[in-house]
């Protein structure tokens, strides 16, 4: 098992005929992913590396059973693709499109709740997941690391490369990079639960950075919830009040908001905060259940 | 982008939300012929991007068209917390009888939106959220039935406004999601928002931040970017599409990620701690390509800073392979000297991830002056800043 991406998931790319879309559905393909459709509006009958193109997700997903969705589509047209995997009741939409306004996203946030929130949605502007040696939904590189028992969420995506990459020789479940954007589809509560009931993870990393207070929500929920060992990582300390440090939610407003309140609130919760990313690896390596 | 409040009072006007009649002033002169426009006792206020104005003695009354005209001279090019009056809202002055609160802003948590209304205006409402909650009340907006008038009726009650004004209040919000809708805003807020003496409502200040990533739709708002106020070293770096954010300190740190040249700046600070308290310079993000060009760009900007003393490029190779990001500072650095020059300050290299040994070879063999190879994020980190530290 994995959390929500497994070898079963049957994906489809929206934006598959976009120079970034080919790149990384080639990227998706050779780790392995069992990419079955792709989607781009008045390109319906195309193939790209054999993988048949169709204009509407409805019509992917009707010919090719596809359940995932990964959405290369540029920020103006981003909430209509969306709404369209939402409408063709996909389990799962993960959202790498950067710059999206926060508008559009809380739109197709609400239009997937309003449809029963049976879409799960990724992102918008994250690298995607990877569930290693199953399934690669995203721009992670696959061969960072191999499959293990540690489960990753991070806001950012270099971040979690840098995090894989501490600790490649032991692996991970899954990593879900959920993007930094204000609003997220997915949250570090929503993987925390998911790593929690998940038996194939042992341990869970949270990575976290400035802006809003979803590390404290997190902190509170891990507190109450989860039996599993978690270390935390938070970066924006340096972080000047009032800029945004390149991910539109990472600001820090007035007193709000900053990585000192996230790591106290998550120490507070019994997680142990590293104060690199070298650091929070090496405390995984003593926290890690001996197995 | 954050507005100011004249920019914000002409988006309330455009949707219909009561506001003072005002003119902006960049001169005494022009605040002279302003208040004699407007008639009357006005009110003259610093225009500038933060709070507590009053405090500092940037909002102050006047008495006709002279004393406005010593008001704005008094005010204009004061310093407020950081920011230099560059220009002055002159407004007509009004007869206030009781001060409330209404805004709609992003609610992270629920990923929608949220209204706010109190009876208690004029002051900070952090301050009336913790000291008395109940006089604050909360909404949820959706984000696609929006704010209608029954509900913005139930939020004024739920404030506890007074009953004689509850409709006019209701009206103002509904007028205020226009706002918040049209305009692509994350904040829009009021403060106050005054009953007058007549019992009319208006809004006499205005804070509203719209998303830089709606500019695509929103041609009218790139002219409220303040050019004036931004840093000269931020400004050279948007006009090359660089995300940068000048800081303090001395180690300049180019990355490629948001969250991984934040970690950066930490870990740089870190380990300044022993070279007696060296900071990092700036954030610089040059994105997942990191290619020959954008090395050069981001290279150039910071040693365009005079406060730099080193720097630091920590790049893990995802998708872009290690070699080719060592091939582009090569090159970066070709193209910023002339055959013989050096660099001039020294420029720690941290390689690592994808194609990591292949990178540093070509830097080893590339044999720059001044140009240090590191194995990890934490050592480079380390000799830059004890580099930085010894330069002083």
């Amino acid at each position: 098992m994995a959390i929500f991406l497994t070898d079963k998931s049957r994906v489809l790319i929206q934006g598959i005929t976009g120079t970034e879309g080919t790149k990384h559905t080639r990227r998706m393909v050779a780790a392995g992913t069992a990419v079955v459709a792709g989607v781009t509006p008045g390109k319906g009958g195309q193939e790209v590396d054999g993988i048949p193109v169709f204009d509407s997700v409805a019509a992917a997903a009707e010919a090719t059973g596809a359940d995932t969705s990964v959405v290369f589509v540029p920020p103006r047209f981003a909430k209509a693709a969306v709404i369209e995997a939402i409408d063709a009741e996909l389990g799962l939409a993960v959202v790498l499109t950067e710059g999206i306004p926060v508008h559009d996203t809380a739109a197709f946030w609400a239009y997937a709740q309003a449809a029963g929130d049976a879409t799960r949605i990724i992102g918008p502007n994250c690298p995607g997941l990877i569930s290693p040696g199953l399934s690669n939904a995203g721009i992670i590189p696959a061969d960072i690391t191999r499959r293990g028992r540690i489960g990753l969420v991070s806001k950012s995506g270099t971040l979690t490369y840098q995090m894989m990459y501490e600790l490649r020789d032991l692996g991970f479940s899954t990593c879900v990079g959920i993007g930094g954007d204000p609003i997220v589809g997915t949250t570090h509560i929503d993987c925390l639960r998911a790593f929690e009931d998940d038996p194939e993870t042992d341990a869970i990393v949270m990575i976290g950075e400035i802006g809003g207070d979803a590390e404290e929500r997190a902190a509170e929920y891990i507190r109450d919830h989860v039996s599993k060992p978690v270390v935390g990582y938070v970066a924006g300390f340096t972080a000047p009040e009032g800029k945004t440090m390149g991910h539109a939610g990472a600001i820090v407003s007035g007193s709000s908001g900053t990585a000192a309140a996230k790591q106290k609130a998550l120490e507070a919760a019994g997680v142990r905060v590293g104060r690199t990313p070298s650091e929070a690896a090496a405390l995984m390596r003593e926290t890690l259940p001996a197995r | 982008m954050d507005l100011l409040e004249h920019q914000a009072q002409e988006l309330f006007a455009k949707h219909g939300v009561p506001v003072s009649r005002g003119r902006v002033a960049t001169t005494p002169g022009e605040a002279r012929a302003a208040a004699a426009e407007i008639g009357g006792r006005v009110v003259v206020k610093a225009q500038v991007k933060t709070g507590g104005r009053g405090k500092a003695g940037g909002v102050r009354p006047a008495d006709g068209p002279d004393a406005a005209h010593d008001v704005a001279a008094a005010i204009l090019g004061m310093d407020i917390k950081g920011h230099t009056v560059r220009k002055v809202l002159v407004t007509e002055a009004s007869e206030i009888a009781e001060e409330y609160y209404v805004s709609l802003l992003l609610d992270r948590s629920h990923r929608s939106f949220l209204a706010l209304a109190s009876r208690e205006g004029g002051v900070e409402i952090e301050q009336v959220a913790a000291e008395n909650p109940d006089a604050l009340a909360r909404l949820q907006v959706d984000p696609g039935a929006g704010l209608g008038r029954p509900e913005a009726l139930r939020l004024a009650a739920d404030a506890g406004l007074p009953e004689e004004v509850r409709d006019q209040v209701a009206e103002i919000l509904v007028r205020l999601w226009d706002v918040f809708r049209a305009e692509d805003a994350t904040l829009v807020e009021i403060n106050p928002l005054a009953r007058l003496a007549d019992g009319s409502v208006r809004a006499l200040d205005g804070k509203v931040t719209v998303d830089d990533n709606a500019r695509f739709r929103q041609p009218g708002h790139p002219r409220y970017a303040d050019a004036g106020a931004t840093d000269p070293l931020e400004a050279r770096a948007a006009a090359k599409n660089l995300n940068y954010v000048k800081l303090d300190g001395s180690v300049g740190v180019i990355g490629n990620g948001a969250g991984l040249v934040m970690s950066t700046l930490d870990v740089v600070a870190y380990a300044g701690e022993r070279f007696g308290g060296v900071r990092p310079a700036n954030f610089l993000d040059i994105g997942g390509g990191a290619s020959a060009q954008v090395m050069a760009d981001g290279l150039e900007i910071i040693l365009g800073d005079p406060d730099v003393r080193c720097v630091l490029v920590n790049v893990f190779g995802g998708i872009t392979a290690c070699d080719a990001v060592a091939d582009g500072i090569v090159q970066a650095i070709g193209m910023l000297t002339a055959p013989g020059e050096t660099i001039g300050k020294p420029v720690v290299v941290r390689l690592d991830g994808n194609n990591a040994p292949q990178g540093r070879k070509i830097l080893a063999e590339a044999a720059l002056p001044g140009v240090i190879s590191s194995d990890t994020m934490d050592g480079a980190a380390r000799l830059a800043a004890e580099l930085a530290g010894k330069g002083a």
